[in-house]
């Protein structure tokens, strides 16, 4: 096989087997034949291509190509005729439009994301099904990066599957009225996945940083399907700004680097360009929603070009909207860290004490690990060294709690 | 596509027995999504039976003594999920109790 030809079903793979599957599901309504028939499409991708050169638009070729193998395998069982009617049906109409380039026309992929993701199914379902059919991972694939086994994993792909089908969930992308609702389960899913290969570290299985460049790749179709929600273009905004960190996150012995102490020299400085624009241009249409607030203070730290340009006072604002917005301690939290920083010790001490005497962040490490710092820069030394104490006793990985120990150390 | 609505709820759900469906029965029934349904006397009232081996083998109250007990069921026909949520959704006892959407083999 000659590289580029290589290379180009490689390419189509990732750019199109969203489009292949989605578009076979909604002409068979059979998500398995539809998995199958895409990959069958790939397999002859490989063969003829290689004779007859890369088509014009692989996309098309291979819809067709998927197309052509469901109409065999239906033609092969009995029940599978009335199905192929069906099929043969919205062929003639002419009902086979590929890539969506009418905006009138829904992008068979966004009636596969929101199908996926239909708060109907579990959790860890909905994430799993997405990699599965719109991102075209394996399934031994997705049980590693979600460290389950491969069994379980097909397990929990085929029991989601049946649920579609049995429980009647609509493969559609839900009416502008039930939007509002669904959208943020979507959303919620790809954060997720974006989450989960941004905290893997260096030693944990690469295929886990392989989600954070899915998660965003899924959010840049949502975003290009969904034009007009700000959301979705905030959320791809936050993600691009939090991968533009990556490099400089982890040091050479694989230890967390906190943001201040990041060389900053090895931020990816066209993500943050791009995460910038895109979020200025979302800010500008007036509908905040959590994600572009999100996305907006991690613009002030990524075009802050010393940590002491951080713009502290923007930030605590931010957060505050944040809190209106998703009410949460945590959230309150990181307003008490950003209104210390913008204010002085003693304000940022002040807030985060009165959320530690309501109780609702008892046994996060994260407080007292705030408290420690404040404490720290107000000379009372022995307070924050038991702080210190305190929260390496509650953090949870190694990371932390080295980082803690370093920082008790330097008490002196 | 049919479906079962099956309307649970705790102890403190007995209270609202008799408040019937709050219009719920009627619109539903207009809009002809609504093929039938009732509401259940309480668990205390119920017999359980199984058979084995020929024997007839009975027992005092519900099948599962849990905290939250079926109050009633409806049976809806209707598009998809979507709509038997918008009309479980509707129906006055999803603000009280559970209700909980199960799809009819399809025969």
């Amino acid at each position: 096989m000659t590289p580029p030809v290589e290379a180009a079903v490689d390419r189509a793979f990732r750019e199109e087997w969203g489009q292949v599957v989605a578009t076979l599901i909604r002409w068979t309504g059979d998500w398995d034949l539809a998995e199958e028939c895409a990959q069958d499409a790939f397999a002859l991708a490989l063969r003829t291509w290689r004779r007859d050169g890369v088509p014009r638009r692989p996309g098309a070729w291979l819809t067709t190509a998927a197309r052509n193998r469901a109409v065999d395998l239906l033609r092969r069982e009995a029940t599978g005729a009335a199905k192929l009617r069906e099929v043969a049906g919205v062929l003639r109409t002419g009902d086979d439009a590929v890539g969506g380039d009418d905006p009138d026309v829904p992008d068979d992929r966004l009636r596969l994301i929101f199908t996926c993701c239909h708060p109907a199914l579990a959790l860890e379902a909905r994430v799993a099904l997405t990699l599965r059919t719109l991102a075209g991972l394996g399934t031994a694939e997705i049980a590693r990066a979600f460290l389950v086994g491969e069994q379980a994993m097909a397990k929990r792909l085929a029991r989601a599957k049946q649920k579609i089908r049995y429980a009647g969930i609509p493969y559609r992308v839900p009416p502008a009225h039930l939007l509002p609702e669904r959208l943020p389960a979507v959303l919620a899913v790809v954060y997720l996945l974006f989450n989960e290969g941004y905290s893997a570290t260096a030693g944990a299985d690469l295929v886990r940083h392989d989600l954070a460049d899915e998660a965003i790749r899924l959010a840049r179709v949502l975003v290009r399907l969904m034009p007009d929600e700000p959301e979705a273009a905030g959320l791809l905004a936050l993600m691009l700004l939090h991968h533009a960190r990556r490099a400089a996150r982890l040091d050479e012995a694989g230890d967390l680097v906190v943001l201040e102490d990041q060389d900053r020299g090895r931020w990816d400085d066209g993500q943050i360009a791009e995460g910038v624009a895109l979020l200025d241009g979302t800010l500008r249409r007036g509908r905040p929603g959590p994600y572009q607030v999100q996305a907006a203070i991690a613009a002030c730290h990524a075009t802050a070009a010393r940590p002491e340009d951080t713009d502290w006072a923007q930030i605590a604002v931010l957060y505050e909207r944040l809190a209106r917005l998703v009410p949460s301690p945590v959230v309150e939290l990181n307003r008490a860290v950003a209104v210390g920083m913008a204010y002085g010790p003693a304000a940022g001490l002040a807030l985060v004490d009165a959320l530690r005497e309501t109780g609702a962040l008892a046994g996060y490490h994260l407080l007292p690990a705030a408290r420690a710092d404040l404490l720290r820069r107000l000379g009372r030394t022995a307070e924050a060294a038991d702080a210190y104490r305190e929260a390496a006793g509650l953090a949870t990985t190694d990371a932390e709690r080295r980082y803690l120990a370093r920082r008790l150390a330097a008490l002196g | 596509m049919k479906y079962v609505l099956l309307i649970c709820g705790d102890e403190s759900a007995a209270e609202h027995a008799d408040d019937g469906c709050g219009g719920w029965s009627e619109k539903m029934a207009e809009r002809g999504v609504l093929r039938g349904g009732a509401g259940l006397r309480p668990p205390s009232d119920a017999t359980t039976l199984r058979v084995r081996e020929g024997e007839v083998l009975l027992s005092d109250g519900p099948f599962a003594e849990t905290k939250e007990q079926l109050g009633g069921f409806c049976l809806i026909e209707c598009a998809d999920l979507d709509e038997a949520i918008e009309i479980a959704a509707a129906h006055p006892a999803a603000a009280y109790g559970t209700i909980e959407i199960r799809p009819l083999v399809d025969l």
